[in-house]
């Protein structure tokens, strides 16, 4: 395959660049609309040569924007892509970028962890670390009527969804399902410990196949929560427990496996 | 000198209903047609060419939910919060529901103890539609089976 261009010097085909790094403004081409500027790939004369089939509907995740019938790259990080099939919508797969950031925007859909900052009205206030606080009716609680009002305070955290998010208009929480459910969300129970990590860091702890959550879990009995907005809170038996799971969480992002198991082998002893 | 102008009424005068009886075929067409005119300048669009919205290809979508499968936020280990933990079970398996439903489906009722339970139905049922007098007649064996007990009625002699 020919050697990858220069990064600036043009669109390159999406599928070359899986795992490498992508910066903001690039310009990336989809296998079905690389037309013959692209044609420098064995693979791409390839597919081109076995046209007929029908165009497929590409996802273009976080870190990747249309424009037109352009896809830009808004995100630097590697690019990720997702075989269609099993949940995830349209038949070409998903395209995103795996970015390290802290600063969350919010995203429809997200489960995060708010502060309850104010209330007013029949709206609470909710920070969860956006530009702007989230609103949350006091409605959108289990359970809850205009008479009914959900007991929340100032200063409660909040394990909620967005139904609003984005960027013209204020967030919008809520803490109930389209059945009317709670499903875990809600108000977070006394105690505990909130800290705050990198949003990578809770992508990489709530992955399905995440050893660290494995191991933590054999640790200590405990009781955890993760929002997307890099929030976390610990509860474990004792204080003690909190602080050490509090320690280690942070701690595991930029640690290798080997370090890992160590300090688990040694916290599992004490 | 005022036969030669006669004094004509002004359009908008004529455009009015009660003057419309007087009219003749000609002069009415021509109002009618003036009224058009005017309506059809009143109306006003934007002078811009037609947009034409191409389907695209390319579905946005900003969540990391759909990319990476992530589990869901709440946990809970070692019994630390055991209605978390139930949640937890059912919230994880909707990834693979398809596989995981029909399973748990079998195991609800086992065939064995579907079996059982229609054997002493019969009893229980056959229980509730005996009249009174015959209720006693059912009787709980040491299963707690209830089986209809055949005991003809005799007169027992009162001992002394």
């Amino acid at each position: 395959m020919a050697a990858a261009p220069i990064p600036g010097s043009g669109p390159r085909v999406a599928r070359t660049m899986l795992g490498q790094v992508v910066l903001p403004g690039e310009e990336l081409l989809l296998p079905e609309s690389a037309g013959p500027g692209a044609e420098g790939s064995a693979e791409q004369t390839l597919r081109l040569g076995s046209v007929v089939r029908p165009r497929a509907r590409v996802v273009c995740g976080p870190g990747l924007r249309r424009c037109g019938d352009r896809l830009l790259v808004t995100k630097c990080g590697r690019l990720r892509h997702k075989e269609p099939g099993g949940g995830g919508g349209g038949g070409g797969g998903v395209y995103w970028v795996d970015s390290q950031q802290k600063r969350y925007v919010p995203v429809k859909g997200d489960h995060v962890i708010g502060i309850v900052t104010a209330k007013s009205g029949d709206l609470f206030k909710v920070d969860v670390g956006g530009s702007e606080p989230a609103s949350l009716s006091y409605l959108a609680f289990e359970g809850a009527t205009k008479r009914n009002r959900p007991n929340v305070q100032v200063g409660d955290l909040i394990y909620g969804q967005f139904v609003v998010a984005n960027k013209d208009m204020e967030p919008e929480m809520v803490c109930i399902d389209s059945n009317g459910r709670a499903n875990g969300m809600g108000v977070i129970g006394q105690d505990g410990l909130l800290f705050k990590v990198t949003l990578g860091l809770i992508r990489k702890l709530l992955a399905p196949e995440c050893e660290i959550i494995q191991e933590i879990g054999k640790l200590y009995p405990l009781e955890i929560v993760f929002g997307m907005n890099g929030r976390i809170w610990v509860k474990a038996r004792t204080i003690q427990q909190t602080l050490i799971l509090a320690n280690v969480l942070e701690a595991c992002e930029h640690m290798t496996t080997e370090q890992r198991k160590q300090i688990f082998s040694r916290l599992s002893e004490s | 000198m005022a036969a030669t102008s006669k004094p004509k009424l002004s359009k908008n005068l004529m455009r009015m209903k009660f003057m419309q009886r007087g009219l003749d075929a000609e002069t009415k067409k021509q109002l009618e047609e003036e009224e058009k005119k005017i309506i059809s300048e009143e109306h006003w669009y934007l002078d811009l060419p037609e947009l034409k919205e191409k389907e695209s290809f390319i579905i946005e979508e900003q969540s990391f939910m759909l990319c990476e499968d992530l589990l869901y936020g709440r946990m809970s280990f070692r019994g630390f919060n055991p209605e978390i933990e139930k949640l937890m079970v059912q919230m994880n398996a909707k990834h693979k529901e398809e596989d995981v439903e029909d399973v748990t489906m079998e195991v609800d009722v086992s065939d064995e103890e579907m079996a059982r339970r229609y054997e002493s139905l019969v009893g229980t049922i056959g229980k509730k539609f005996a009249k009174k007098r015959d209720r006693a007649q059912y009787d709980e064996d040491e299963n707690g089976n209830i089986k209809p007990v055949k005991a003809k009625k005799t007169f027992l002699k009162p001992q002394e």
